[in-house]
């Protein structure tokens, strides 16, 4: 953490929300990436609150282009530096969860299967906040966003996240793992693990949003802490097809304590049905935890699932 | 020395000479030979350079935009949907202001699914801030990718520029072409010289967010760009024929134009068709000229209106439409006269879409109709059978 302060590459004064989750992982992630670094970025809230002309809190060079290209900029800033024998500098390419796993899905493909030298970071807040909080595919279970409403016939969104760690996995790709702003240092030693490998990285990065959460700002790193805890988030590294570490809990908590937090999972608790429901996103919980082993008591079910 | 070669060989191999750091496309016909021949140059060793296979032409604009913004000479190429797939980009590699080069293989555009040649692709992509140069043959074809980078690295302009060629007709033809050697090439193409570009030894911010407060002077700074454009143009052609010893680009190319009465105005092969009936016109006793419209974006409207003036009248023949409207070269051509005294009557005419043919017989027919009152533009070679009944 000390590095946070001495060498801010991420400047203050940009536009974001209080408590915003996603400006917190960018800055953690550009310092532990260091100056000697080239990044991407996604048309979305990231982009919009870093970089309005004639300000920018990017300290190294950035270049933002379209909502669904990030991957295959960063794929062509790399193919640039290849070129010109400069293979020292760390590209970066980032993304919010619809700008990499909803429109940006097929660009961020071909930049996993490529093999390009780019560590890939999904800041995921689980849904359209820039454009006021529309659902996307990592927007979770009975999650209420202005596109996924709770209603009389609605319990919100009706998905549960699509598995985009395991998608990046899926490309056999020697790096991907999960982390959350809860745990700075824990992000900063596999942004800086990831770099430290040449090939495509993908990094998904639990950010909250409290805005379009409806979440405290004082409490955005006690919720993501508490998506962890709860087992619905399990942290994880994954080396070359194997899963190498799993953050485990010696005891978690129930996925209420995450839940009640958020306005957007509030009209779960005003119904016996809405208590079937949280039932649900429990037993989603127990599921996760059961597949990566978080439980520390229990054996961890299949290291490579 | 002249060289029997295939149109995308030979604009592969002028490409390779151009020197591109980064290459990126997507396979889709008639570009593919291009891309072919330049992966293959790399495979060999013959050209250094990035090879990038991507998964759709949005990633292959925006590949060749990162590596350009990195500092990197790129070249990409398309057609038809892959073009209209890369609009997006498109906008965005010149609104950063970005040099590229791209091969502009043009195609008709679905539905019905057609993978012949017309313009409707390229005249999607007519308002994205790319230069367009429209090539009559081969050779031009080749010269004009060599004049693109020259053009598009000027620091004065930092534009994009898309080499327009007809899909099989340049892009399949084989025809004698004069390929210039390294020497020549490196002679008249320095390597490029960035500006700015992304480095961590001074780091900027690109592509940023701007409001009403500044938008729109990007925009005037594109389009002032492109008024220079028209200089810069002119000047690098009269280079290229320094070097190269032919002349080989410029806005327009007039053809038998000085006393004739009637010129037919058109872009690409269609060029050709038209001056061979020219020749065949002025032997017949018709005072007939032809004007070849090579830069379409910027539209040299000061030249355009100087070759045109004093005539009696103007024929466009151009294979793209505006649907619901008109083409797009005669509504430029007619924007160019306006306000001329003793103006020439325009009529436009619209040929070749899908790639029917356009030949003498689709110049006559245009000669013909000229002067029939006709609702315009006038879609020239219809067929009865397939349209069920006569247009004019």
């Amino acid at each position: 953490m000390r590095n946070l302060y001495n060498q801010n590459l991420f400047a203050p004064g940009h536009t974001a929300c209080t408590g915003c989750g996603e400006a917190l992982g960018a800055r953690l992630v550009l310092n532990a990436a260091g100056p000697k670094t080239i990044a991407t970025c996604a048309t979305g809230c990231l982009e919009v609150f870093s970089s309005r002309y004639p300000q920018s809190s990017w300290e190294i060079p950035w270049i933002h282009s379209l909502f669904e290209n990030a991957a295959a900029v960063a794929s062509g800033v790399a193919a640039a530096l290849k070129a010109m024998g400069k293979e020292d500098i760390n590209i970066i390419a980032q993304g919010g969860d619809g700008g990499t796993a909803d429109i940006g899905l097929q660009a961020l493909s071909g930049m996993l299967e490529r093999g390009d030298n780019v560590l890939y970071i999904c800041y995921d807040n689980e849904a359209y906040m820039n454009t006021g909080v529309q659902r996307s595919g990592l927007t979770p279970l009975d999650a209420h966003t202005t596109t996924s409403p709770a209603g009389k016939q609605s319990w919100g969104n009706r998905t549960n996240k699509k598995d985009m760690p395991a998608i990046a996995a899926a490309h056999h790709i020697p790096y991907v793992a999960t982390a959350s702003v809860g745990y700075p240092q824990d992000l900063q030693r596999k942004v800086k693990k990831a770099l430290s490998i040449r090939g495509p990285k993908y990094i998904h990065l639990y950010v909250p949003c409290p805005l379009g959460w409806g979440s405290d700002p004082a409490l955005t790193i006690k919720i993501a802490k508490l998506v962890v805890e709860t087992g619905l988030f399990p942290l994880y590294e994954m080396e070359n097809g194997k899963i190498t570490n799993v953050k485990r809990l010696a005891k978690r908590k129930p996925v209420v304590e995450y839940l009640k937090l958020q306005k957007r999972f509030a009209h779960l608790f005003k119904s016996e049905e809405g208590k079937r429901e949280i039932e649900r996103i429990q037993a989603l919980a127990d599921e996760l935890a059961e597949r990566f082993g978080v439980d520390a008591r229990k054996k961890a079910a299949s290291p490579s699932s | 020395m002249l060289k029997a070669i295939e149109g995308s060989k030979a604009v592969a191999e002028v490409v390779k000479l151009c020197r591109p750091l980064v290459v990126a496309a997507y396979p889709i016909t008639p570009q593919t030979h291009i891309v072919e021949a330049l992966a293959k140059m790399v495979a060999d060793g013959e050209l250094k350079a990035e090879y990038v296979n991507v998964e759709s032409e949005h990633s292959a604009a925006s590949v060749v935009l990162g590596a350009s913004a990195t500092g990197a000479r790129t070249y990409t190429a398309t057609t038809s949907q892959g073009m209209l797939l890369m609009v997006e980009v498109l906008y965005n590699i010149a609104g950063l202001r970005l040099p590229v080069v791209l091969g502009g293989v043009n195609r008709a555009v679905s539905a019905p699914i057609n993978i012949w040649n017309d313009y409707q692709d390229s005249m999607a992509a007519r308002d994205t801030g790319w230069i367009q140069l429209y090539a009559e043959d081969n050779q031009e074809a080749c010269d004009m990718h060599i004049q693109a980078y020259r053009i598009a690295e000027r620091e004065d302009i930092m534009l994009p520029v898309m080499v327009c060629m007809d899909g099989f007709l340049i892009t399949h033809s084989i025809e004698p072409v004069d390929i210039p050697s390294q020497e020549e090439v490196d002679r008249f193409l320095p390597p490029y010289k960035p500006q700015h570009y992304l480095t961590p030894e001074n780091p900027l911010t690109f592509g940023y967010l701007m409001g009403p407060e500044g938008y729109m002077e990007t925009r005037y700074q594109i389009q002032m760009a492109m008024e220079r454009a028209k200089g810069v143009i002119e000047e690098v052609a009269e280079e290229f024929s320094s070097v190269f010893g032919r002349y080989s680009g410029g806005l327009i190319e007039p053809y038998r134009l000085d006393d004739a009465d009637i010129a037919i105005v058109s872009m690409g092969t269609a060029v050709g068709v038209i001056k061979d009936t020219v020749d065949r016109l002025r032997k017949e006793g018709r005072k007939v000229g032809a004007l070849k419209v090579r830069s379409y974006r910027p539209f040299p409207k000061e030249a355009v209106r100087e070759a045109l003036k004093g005539m009696e009248g103007v024929i466009v023949i151009e294979k793209d439409i505006s649907l619901g409207s008109t083409g797009g070269l005669a509504a430029d051509v007619k924007e160019a006269l306006y306000g001329l005294e003793k103006a020439p009557k325009v009529k436009g005419f619209v040929a070749g879409l899908g790639g029917r043919e356009v030949n003498e017989g689709t110049v006559r027919q245009a000669l013909s109709l000229y002067e029939v009152d006709t609702m315009e533009p006038v879609f020239l070679d219809l067929k009865e059978e397939v349209e069920g009944r006569r247009y004019a």
